[in-house]
């Protein structure tokens, strides 16, 4: 395949960006997006010109590293796959394609495509997990916990903590990513004790790192790698509202 | 001249750890809130054992490469997570988890530690479920189970094929609540690149800003290395682009020792091989082998047919498939070890048997629809189909899988006492970056279990025992002598590498490096190709130092710079890979020497001549490294030849 490929170059976090378009030619259907980056960075290399940045790692869909805007869309045009996962054969010879980084004020861009997720982390700081000390805890299967919760649990827990959700809104609110850890512990029994402690502190932080409101468009939900699904706001709104009131 | 003590307490062995425990040195709160520790790496281990020792008080400093440390390579552990707590009813207990890693691990690890791992794996799933580790249960509400290779019981918890990523994010929401509590300081996309000793004591680190390029000093009364494996060495694996082997390599350059370096992993069920631009090969869990049955066709003609594209895998008729993990290991069947599948993967390919390349073989799940129904296969690997589907673009529901083997973990790494200290005093390595508990062969599911039981339950103990003989010394101050010329070292290192101004790309070296540690260094090897490689290597280096081209700054992000850091120590470790290999005459767990095998094939031990840990010795850039041998005493099991059929 023969591709056209804009792709956004900024120096550093202060620089100002801009696109910069480059050709690859012979790139195979079976390869995957940044390996046709690596063929691209390959060249560029050649030219003893600086390769193009951008963050990946496990390059299998689970470390959720890798997250790039390509053609508008976060992750591309496939469904429920991470950038890493998007093979070339979605797209046609002669294609142009265009690469952006995450664009949302919380995440601001460090260098070319890659941007500062660290907002992320600070909202877990702030109270994504079930307090315990290692140590002194009750056997495992002293709690049963119905298989359907358990379930649910599972399918807010697969979140990545990529982005795409932030990238996808238009106004760049991180609610599904919020909801997903927040509906991940709100059915479980070990996670009720400080439910209301802990959904008032992430949205707390949330808000203050300058995330935007929900308006439930679903425009994360379609977009998520990981399929996360918009009624885990909903019961972010039911956890927030009752630990509001009681 | 540091010499060989593992430390391994007096007693039975059931009751060594207790004891040890009843015994050791402790530190008070108020002596542990004014020493400092450093953890590099925040995978299993690195974020078990810097959040537990947050909780415990001390000031930790926690380091990783990645922007977050929820990305650490721990996460893309799919199957599951062993424990010996016979939930099933099915007869396992502390012993027979202990039994089988050493059996499995080919006899070749220390049983004080492997009992101690198995002792405490029990306590993990109680602290996972405790934090919110979504397992997988019963209808019941009760914890399920599924059964992995090496072992007869269904001992495996797990949470879908994401069970890695599970516990990794419940370590990282202890570590976060740490952060949170300042009891621990997170360093994001930092990178070390030196150890500083004072006074032969691990003192602090030399770490890279990998945003702004700026070389870091870290101060601490004890080190901890979690950095994980060096299976990247390969190019190929199916570790993270990132995963690297260099503070491992770092801390051997200061006097830790690297033990059995030639004991690498290769997994029996990645996607294969498909083109010279791939940058990774993907792992399918070994927990499709439940259910799935591996085969090649019996027939070369049609082995030959389907690789020239002229028959499907569903034109094979039953009785011309060859079962041949059925057929050779009757016990056993699919769930071999590791080795044993890989190994006999590579011997049907390598006799023309292969498919799709030919250098694959399938994995089919009919049988498993047939039996189950699409649901429930649905529902135990969903997700693992879904993966394959995206990568090769064939469905698994109506086609068998192809899978071959590929590099996917290291068993050899730095050398540690019973108290997971190097040879170094207060440098530690726990979980994949140490050589610990999994001699020759690592088992499945028991990767996620040593990494939680070092960083939990081990090193939160035994660290104090060093520590509380710290307690009179100040904090460290980065201005001493020894900090001042490590950095020389680094920033001397990074403006060579930057220099050099050849012309091969750092990937396109790496590649070229790693086929060849693959073809020599592999899954099977031969005195001829060992020295092969030494000599190979040797002149690899040389290419390297005068060739490599990188482009931009060393005070910039540079991940070219990064990368080429990360080789040229890789191709240090291939050549001790190497050595060790040559050294150790006998087949044994992941290292197969065909000179050494029985009539049938399989490796071949030599307990009387290499039933030793072999632990290296730097000695200087041009000297050779010195073999030093902690002989391994089994006074608790009998020493077998490993047979699973």
């Amino acid at each position: 395949m023969d591709l056209t490929l804009k792709i956004w170059r900024q120096e550093n976090a202060r620089a100002k960006g801009k696109f910069v378009t480059y050709q690859v030619t012979d790139i195979s259907p079976d390869s995957s997006f940044l390996e046709m980056l690596d063929v691209l960075n390959q060249q560029i290399i050649d030219k003893l010109e600086k390769p193009v940045c951008f963050d990946h790692d496990c390059r299998e869909g689970i470390c959720g590293a890798c997250g790039l805007y390509i053609n508008g869309r976060p992750h591309g045009p496939d469904s429920a796959v991470t950038t890493c996962q998007l093979h070339m054969r979605k797209f046609k010879d002669g294609d142009t394609i265009v690469i952006e980084p995450w664009r949302a004020k919380p995440f601001p861009i460090i260098k070319d495509l890659v941007a500062d997720r660290i907002a992320f982390d600070k909202i877990i700081h702030a109270g994504g997990y079930i307090s315990v000390n290692t140590g002194g805890v009750p056997d495992a299967n002293a709690i049963p916990i119905p298989r359907n919760l358990a379930e649910i649990s599972m399918d807010a827990a697969a979140c990545i903590g990529c982005g795409a959700c932030v990238a996808a809104c238009k106004n760049a609110s991180a609610m599904l990513f919020v909801a997903a850890k927040v509906s991940q512990f709100a059915v479980l029994p070990q996670g009720k004790v400080e439910a209301s402690e802990r959904v008032k502190a992430m949205v707390a932080k949330m808000d203050e790192l300058g995330f935007g409101s929900c308006t439930n468009t679903g425009a994360c939900e379609a977009e998520c790698p990981k399929e996360i699904s918009l009624s885990h706001i909903a019961r972010l709104n039911r956890e927030f509202y009752t630990a509001k009131i009681c | 001249m540091a010499t060989l003590n593992s430390k391994i307490p007096d007693g039975p062995l059931a009751e060594k750890w207790t004891n040890y425990k009843a015994i050791q040195k402790l530190v008070n709160p108020a002596n542990k809130r004014k020493l400092d520790i450093i953890v590099v790496g925040t995978g299993l281990a690195g974020a078990s054992a810097a959040a537990s020792l947050g909780e415990l008080g001390f000031n930790v400093k926690a380091f990783c490469y990645q922007d977050s440390p929820r990305r650490a390579h721990s996460i893309a552990a799919q199957g599951g997570i062993n424990a010996a707590k016979n939930y099933q009813n099915d007869g396992d207990s502390v012993y027979r988890l202990f039994y089988d890693t050493i059996k499995g691990g080919d006899y070749r690890s220390r049983e004080a530690n492997v009992y101690r791992l198995a002792e405490v794996s029990n306590n993990i799933i109680d602290q996972c479920v405790a934090q919110g580790v979504p397992f997988a249960r019963e209808y019941g509400g009760l914890l399920d189970n599924r059964s992995f290779g090496g072992a007869q019981v269904s001992r495996t918890f797990y949470a879908r094929g994401q069970t890695g990523q599970q516990l990794l994010l419940g370590a990282y929401g202890a570590l976060s609540r740490q952060i949170h509590k300042g009891t621990v300081k997170i360093f994001t996309r930092n990178e070390m690149l030196d150890v500083v000793l004072v006074d032969g004591k691990a003192r602090g680190i030399i770490t890279r800003n990998l945003i702004s390029g700026e070389i870091e000093r870290h101060a601490a009364h004890a080190v901890v290395i979690a950095s994980g494996g060096y299976g990247n060495a390969f190019f190929l694996s199916t570790n993270a682009m990132g995963s690297n082997g260099s503070a491992a390599w770092q801390i051997y350059k200061k006097g830790s020792f690297f033990a059995n370096p030639a004991f690498v992993q290769i997994h029996p069920t990645c996607i294969p091989v498909h083109g010279s631009f791939q940058s990774k090969l993907t792992l399918m869990s070994e927990s499709l082998r439940n259910d799935g049955r591996i085969w090649v066709p019996k027939k070369q003609e049609d082995a030959e047919a389907i690789r020239a594209g002229k028959l499907k895998p569903t034109d094979i008729p039953e009785e011309a498939r060859d079962y041949y993990l059925e057929r050779r290991y009757p016990a056993f069947g699919n769930l071999v070890p590791r080795d044993v599948a890989s190994r006999a993967a590579k011997e049907r390919c390598d006799a023309g048997f292969g498919v799709g390349t030919g250098l694959a073989v399938y994995l089919d799940f009919t049988d498993a629809i047939q039996r189950l129904g699409k649901e429930v296969v649905e529902a135990r690997y969903g997700n693992l189909f879904q993966m394959y589907e995206k990568i090769v673009d064939e469905n698994p529901y109506e086609t068998p899988m192809m899978i071959y083997p590929a590099i996917h973990y290291t068993m050899g790494g730095t050398w540690v006492d019973y108290e997971l200290m190097t040879s170094v005093p207060g440098l530690y390595s726990i979980g994949e970056s140490n050589f610990s508990d999994h001699g020759a062969n690592r088992l499945g599911a028991s990767a996620l279990m040593q990494g939680l039981a070092d960083g939990y339950f081990v090193l939160p103990y035994t660290i104090q025992n060093y520590l509380a003989d710290e307690i009179r010394t100040p904090k460290i101050s980065t201005d001493l002598p020894e900090f001042t010329e490590a950095v020389k070292n680094v920033q001397d290192r990074l403006y060579r590498l930057m220099n050099i101004k050849g012309k091969q790309s750092v990937d396109s070296f790496h590649k070229k490096f790693g086929l060849l540690l693959w073809d020599l260094v592999g899954m099977s090897r031969n005195k001829e190709g060992l020295q092969k490689a030494l000599k190979n290597f040797k002149l690899l280096k040389e290419e390297f130092w005068k060739d490599i081209r990188i482009p931009g700054e060393p005070e910039e992000m540079n991940p070219e710079l990064e990368k080429a850091s990360r080789v040229a120590d890789f191709i240090e470790i291939g050549e001790l890979m190497a050595r060790d290999a040559l050294n150790r005459e006998e087949s044994c767990g992941g290292h197969f020497r065909e000179e050494f095998q029985t009539e049938e094939g399989e490796a071949l031990r030599n307990d009387k001549d290499f039933m030793y840990v072999a632990a290296w010795e730097y000695k200087g850039p041009d000297k050779d490294p010195v073999l030093h041998k902690e002989l391994l005493k089994y006074e608790n099991i009998e020493v077998k030849q490993r047979n699973y059929k």
